[in-house]
């Protein structure tokens, strides 16, 4: 049993678990803000994620479990976190989550199950694009990068998705440096979503059970 | 970085399952298909100038015994060359750690998309031949495909037809014909998967369907008698859906008896089956259906039609001078 990096696993999971908290339980931005951020700290601190055990359940559905234990709990108590706490090892933007939340607000009676899901692959994928920028711009790649995103992250959200010949003409390249670039940062944003997942994981079964998951549906 | 929207998430994780195709001739150009273990891409072969079929394990089957599968799909490939079997090209791991190999790539349609068309009775049939041809050939080399179904034919835009996807392939079975020093050594065997239920319901045999670690080429016969079956009533061809016209009747038992319960009870080679087509074919009867004298007189007036209408014709010609001569 592998060490689950812990950084990674709050970067993955905050803003899917705000996001559970609030559609869930019913909760205004404040509440869940806190309820996320102590619910890292606590788990940090008391280790609550060392307890999984992969023959039982799923871990997103084990963490789902812990969170609900964490707000049922909060309730119970009827008494709220200390504010301002923040769990410093990632920065978490509340608000930006909070404005997510609003404009995709799921419907009262879809699966939890579901979109819970989609909000973990969501954060995966966006995890290892920050990573790529990162990667990116520290190798002098940024060309690459701005390409990537222009063509497969922005491009797909578009109904104009721009063809490789556009995107010479836009960034001044012949058409086969488009397409080497793009391979590039292709390849190295499936190290990043592959690399995130390992560090998610505890095992190899657990490892291929979330590759299945984030990419088992691919687009036909 | 605004939140990615949903339509994003689909292409990133096409993007993810992309092989790296960094280090070898070839360049990625569209996905085909995918399957189970793993998805066809179509690739530029930069050397030959070609494009190709590169199929690779998709990320989320990549374990060390699915790419032994893959591998051995493709030595299973390499040695089947038949013009009736998909050749394939080229065979090794990619920079990303995945197993793949290439083939031709075969610009046409499945043949469930093919038999939409209404093709005549003529043409399924000799579609259905150049299944057999294949079939016979590889059970001559001790290979039992164990996923015979109309989605892994493909029928080409000049009639070529071709048997894909040998990824369940049992290697090593007795070979059906005396051939074996002919075609040379049979491929290697060992992942063959013995003991695990592999095929598709509908056209799996019983034995397969328990998973019977000895099936044998009679189970292949088996899916050829619910292909043949198939293409029989598919529609554009009998009466109406599900029924088969009278003078097609004895097509309908050679598919019944391939379709046998007991492996014993079927044709035992793919051969046995072919000879019966031709038999169909060329107007005589046919092992698997026992005739009514109408039946029979309908045949032979069917294949000696010419002759007879001779003699027809010269008998009336006869009668009518008869009649016209004086006294």
């Amino acid at each position: 049993m592998r060490e689950r990096a812990f950084g990674t696993l709050v970067a993955i999971y905050w803003k899917p678990l705000y996001k559970y908290i609030r559609f869930r339980w019913n909760l205004g931005h404040e509440d869940g803000e806190d309820l996320t951020q102590e619910f890292f700290r606590l788990a940090f601190e008391k280790a609550w994620l060392s307890r999984y055990d992969p023959a039982l359940a799923r871990f997103r559905t084990f963490v789902r479990t812990c969170v609900d234990r964490h707000v049922s709990n909060w309730r119970r108590a009827e008494r709220r976190t200390k504010r301002g706490g923040a769990f410093a090892m990632v920065s978490m933007d509340f608000d930006l989550a909070a404005r997510e939340f609003q404009d995709g607000a799921p419907a009262p009676d879809c699966d939890v199950e579901a979109v819970f899901q989609a909000e973990w692959v969501r954060a995966v994928f966006e995890l290892a694009i920050a990573r790529l920028r990162v990667e990116c711009e520290a190798s002098g790649k940024e060309q690459p990068f701005a390409l990537f995103m222009r063509h497969d992250v922005e491009g797909g959200q578009r109904d104009d998705r721009p063809s490789y010949g556009d995107l010479a003409r836009e960034f001044s390249l012949p058409q086969t440096q488009v397409n080497n670039f793009l391979a590039l940062a292709r390849r190295r944003f499936r190290h990043h979503v592959l690399a995130a997942l390992a560090e998610l994981t505890g095992n190899q079964e657990e490892y291929a059970e979330a590759v299945r998951d984030l990419l088992g549906t691919a687009a036909r | 970085m605004t939140p990615l929207r949903d339509d994003a998430i689909a292409r990133l994780r096409a993007v993810a399952e992309q092989p790296d195709l960094s280090a070898t001739r070839y360049e990625l150009r569209e996905l085909l298909g995918r399957g189970g273990m793993g998805a066809v891409f179509a690739a530029f072969d930069r050397e030959l100038g070609r494009t190709v079929a590169l199929k690779v394990i998709s990320t989320a089957a990549e374990t060390p015994a699915n790419a032994a599968r893959l591998r051995r799909e493709a030595q299973i490939l390499g040695h089947l060359e038949h013009p009736n079997i998909i050749p394939v090209h080229d065979v090794g791991i990619l920079s990303d750690g995945r197993s793949f190999y290439t083939m031709k790539l075969v610009q046409g349609r499945r043949l469930d998309e093919h038999l939409q068309e209404g093709l005549v009775i003529a043409g399924r049939l000799q579609i259905f031949e150049r299944i057999c041809d294949a079939l016979a050939f590889a059970h001559a080399r001790g290979v039992v495909h164990r996923d015979l179904k109309p989605a892994n034919i493909m029928v080409g835009p000049f009639g070529e037809v071709l048997v894909l996807d040998w990824g369940v392939a049992k290697t090593g079975i007795e070979p059906t014909h005396q051939t074996e020093k002919r075609f040379g050594p049979v491929p290697p065997s060992g992942l063959s998967g013995a003991g695990s239920i592999v095929g598709t319901v509908g056209f799996m045999s019983p034995e397969q369907a328990v998973g019977d670690p000895d099936v044998d080429a009679r189970s292949d016969i088996h899916a050829l008698g619910a292909m043949l079956r198939l293409m029989l009533e598919s529609p554009g061809h009998g009466d109406e859906r599900g029924q088969v016209p009278r003078r097609q009747r004895p097509l309908a038992a050679i598919a019944d008896r391939a379709l046998s319960t007991l492996p014993e009870a079927r044709y035992q080679t793919v051969l046995e089956l072919a000879e019966d087509l031709v038999r169909f074919r060329d107007g005589l009867p046919v092992q698997a259906y026992r005739e009514n004298l109408l039946e029979r007189f309908m045949r032979i007036s069917a294949r000696y039609k010419l002759p007879l209408a001779l003699i027809v014709g010269y008998m009336l010609m006869r009668l009518l001078l008869l009649l016209m001569a004086p006294g």
